[in-house]
């Protein structure tokens, strides 16, 4: 509790305690004659200016400054009211009710405010500089690029960096919801946020704090709540409208009746303060954000950064997700698994299985699998691409790097493949598309993987077969996104139709598109669009770096963040942190309970308010009951809210 | 230019809505976010004019809710 908050507990405890001896002395008589006379005043006027003092000051000083019908006005209205009608006791009780109210709801925000910023403690306090022989500790921020620093056993990494010397093995909890340790040694990357284990480590470091990803996480979540979800604009523009129409309704509570049914003035009065009480939507306004809040930050514990309270609202409705195969259900990690030199001769024609034996005579065969090898990677020795790098890996096994000076005029042929001159030869590296556009008689291979055909000069000389391994746990990732409610899974590839028609049916996806050019994953994306209904949302599912139109075409664009990937958190508006589809499930039951917790708030609230109003209206309910719906919904809201917070164990 | 403002004692979520409204209808303010949640205040407005409009800010908190400061 804060100072503010113990000293009001210290004034309700001592008005407490005054206002019930007062009321058991006028109940036990103690008052004789002196009971409901105006003298009592004074007594009972004591705990009521104790509990309420602030109340009143704030309500003559808002009223200065412009700000009539705010509930310190209201409150003051109605207990003065109470005491004008000899209710002195009723006035000082619910003086004091409304006040514990208002502590109960101080301090259910601070809690909440505490709890959001304990889980997001992950940020480094200082960093440790090697001077002059000793470490000195200094300030994050001041930290400039390509320092060394030195990261002793069991502190927070300040920086992202490379470690120079040391071995340990890191927890990434704070980045991935996991605390699978890492290993790290000299040569790897590291990011900031994950605490050492029990090994010192140095560090040179690669970013200055604020770009480091610790920040540029903590400023996420933070920039996260201002993204506000249609449920958080809803009650927005619901609250302005709210007070004036129930403040018109008090006014009209308060002259209409009395002048048609002549009734006194002075209960209709009562009636339509209860009113104004109630008039403060302030739960809603509360609850709300703050349940959107704690959503946010259990997804991130998790290890998934949602970007807004919008897309976290637009994940619990989602029902089609698209995937991208390399890099989001496959590891992305190619291996060349077959080396098919063309065979000789027209008999041997036609399609002819993988790994079938065949392949090429036993004598010539490994000459020519090597010289196919040697071609290819050659051909692909400019390229970046996972396939790519893959040929010259294997290559590089076998005899080491390729001689990279007998290529020249590399050129590529987008979805189709590339051509280079090798030894002054033309020769051509790429899938079936480019064989047939060149009009290379080629014989087509029957592979679950990609296959990578090579011609020179017109001839066809072989393939390699090239297989992308499925992600551990993708299969079960699919399998809980359809138990949570996802109904239709796609996957889009630019990849041949086999390869992806084989990780469909290993997963169990339902849709698959493959051979797909980046364009037309828009297009596709656009189209699975259109087929949703109403609320529906489609989200989809990438590694970012090539698929940022898409990203930013579907409802929700999810990235794998592989712990830092700049381009990946910039264009989506979900990202895994560790890249494990698995998660995507949880958050969408994260996001549905967060929903589910809102809703409820927003029907309480309102339904309590109505009740209280309705039966105000009709002389059924009084002060109390006003206070309570408007204070004590409020922190029934606020401490419903909380429990978004909290994660389910899985 | 956009600046980011801690708050203190900002205890209605309400007010908090008021005050953002205002914010944004000062002339020369592009865009103003107010969180309760977080207690800050974000503030987009022309760069010459900063220092005025946020005496304005100032004096428009001051008024829906006189008890938050604003931590400049």
């Amino acid at each position: 509790m804060s100072k503010k908050q113990k000293n009001m507990l210290q004034r309700i405890i001592v008005s407490f305690v005054l206002l019930a001896a007062l009321m058991v002395c006028e109940h036990l008589g103690v008052f004789g004659a002196l009971a409901g006379s105006w003298l009592l005043l004074p007594a009972y006027a004591v705990p009521y200016l104790i509990i309420g003092y602030d109340i009143i000051y704030k309500a003559v000083r808002n009223i200065k400054n412009g700000q009539i019908f705010d509930e310190n006005f209201l409150m003051m209205l109605a207990t003065f009211g109470a005491f004008g009608v000899r209710e002195y006791s009723e006035a000082a009780a619910v003086m004091l009710f409304y006040q514990v109210g208002e502590l109960f709801q101080s301090y259910a925000v601070g809690k909440s405010r505490q709890s959001i910023s304990e889980m997001m403690d992950i940020c480094p306090e200082y960093a440790n500089i090697e001077q002059d022989g000793g470490l000195l500790q200094v300030d994050p921020d001041d930290v400039e690029v390509g320092s060394i620093i030195v990261v002793k056993p069991g502190e927070r990494i300040p920086l992202d960096g490379i470690v120079t010397d040391g071995e340990s093995y890191i927890d990434t909890a704070a980045l991935t919801g996991e605390s699978v340790p890492r290993k790290v040694a000299a040569g790897k990357e590291i990011f900031s946020g994950c605490v050492n284990g029990s090994g010192t480590l140095k560090v040179r470091t690669t970013k200055e704090f604020d770009d480091s990803t610790v920040a540029k996480i903590l400023e996420l979540v933070e920039n996260a709540s201002s993204k506000k979800a249609r449920t958080e604009k809803f009650i927005t523009k619901f609250a302005r409208y709210y007070t004036p129409v129930v403040t018109i309704g008090a006014v009209l509570l308060a002259v209409v009746p009395p002048l048609v049914l002549g009734g006194g003035f002075g209960e209709w009065l009562q009636r339509a303060c209860t009113f104004l009480v109630i008039s403060c939507p302030c739960a809603l306004v509360i609850s709300v954000p703050l349940g959107f809040f704690g959503g946010i930050g259990a997804a991130s514990k998790m290890g998934v950064l949602v970007k807004g309270g919008n897309y976290l609202e637009a994940v619990a409705e989602m029902t089609t997700i698209v995937f991208d195969k390399t890099g989001t259900l496959t590891k992305g990690e190619f291996k060349v698994t077959e080396i098919l030199p063309a065979k000789e001769g027209r008999e041997n024609e036609g399609s002819y299985g993988a790994g079938s034996g065949e392949t090429a005579g036993v004598g010539t065969g490994g000459a020519k699998q090597l010289e196919l090898l040697e071609l290819a990677a050659l051909g692909e020795g400019y390229s970046n691409h996972p396939i790519a790098l893959s040929i010259r890996e294997a290559y590089e096994e076998k005899s080491g790097k390729p001689a990279m000076d007998r290529v020249s005029d590399a050129e590529e042929i987008a979805g189709h493949g590339i051509c280079v001159r090798i030894d002054g030869r033309e020769v051509l590296l790429g899938n079936e598309k480019l064989m047939r556009l060149k009009q290379i008689d080629y014989q087509p291979v029957s592979a679950a993987g990609t296959v990578v055909y090579a011609a020179c000069e017109g001839k066809y000389l072989g393939a390699l077969v090239i297989s992308d391994l499925v992600k551990d746990g993708a299969a079960e990732a699919i399998r809980s996104m359809k138990k949570v409610g996802v109904k239709k899974c796609v996957m889009l590839t630019g990849d041949r139709e086999q390869a992806a028609k084989a990780v469909a049916e290993e997963l169990g996806i339902d849709e698959v598109h493959a051979e797909l050019l980046p364009g037309d994953k828009v297009s596709l994306v656009e189209k699975l669009l259109e087929g949703q209904k109403g609320r529906e949302k489609l989200a989809f599912a990438g590694d970012g770096i090539n698929d940022a139109p898409v990203l930013s075409r579907a409802d929700i664009g999810i990235a794998m963040g592989s712990m830092g990937s700049d381009a990946a958190i910039e264009a989506a508006d979900v990202v895994l942190m560790d890249d494990d589809v698995r998660k995507i499930a949880a958050v969408v039951c994260c996001a549905r309970k967060t929903l589910r917790i809102v809703k409820q708030n927003i029907v309480f609230a309102l339904g309590i308010k109505a009740l209280v109003l309705l039966l105000g209206a009709l002389g059924m309910a009084n002060m109390w009951e006003a206070v309570f719906a408007d204070v004590g919904v409020a922190v029934i809201a606020i401490m419903n809210s909380m429990r978004a917070l909290k994660t389910e164990e899985r | 230019m956009k600046k980011k403002f801690k708050l203190e004692d900002l205890d209605c979520a309400n007010c908090a809505a008021k005050m953002e409204e205002a914010i944004k209808k000062i002339p020369g303010v592009n865009d103003a976010n107010v969180s309760f949640m977080a207690q800050k205040m974000t503030i987009d407005a022309e760069d010459e004019k900063f220092d005025e409009i946020m005496k304005e800010v100032a004096a428009v908190c001051a008024k829906v809710e006189p008890d938050c400061r604003i931590l400049l």
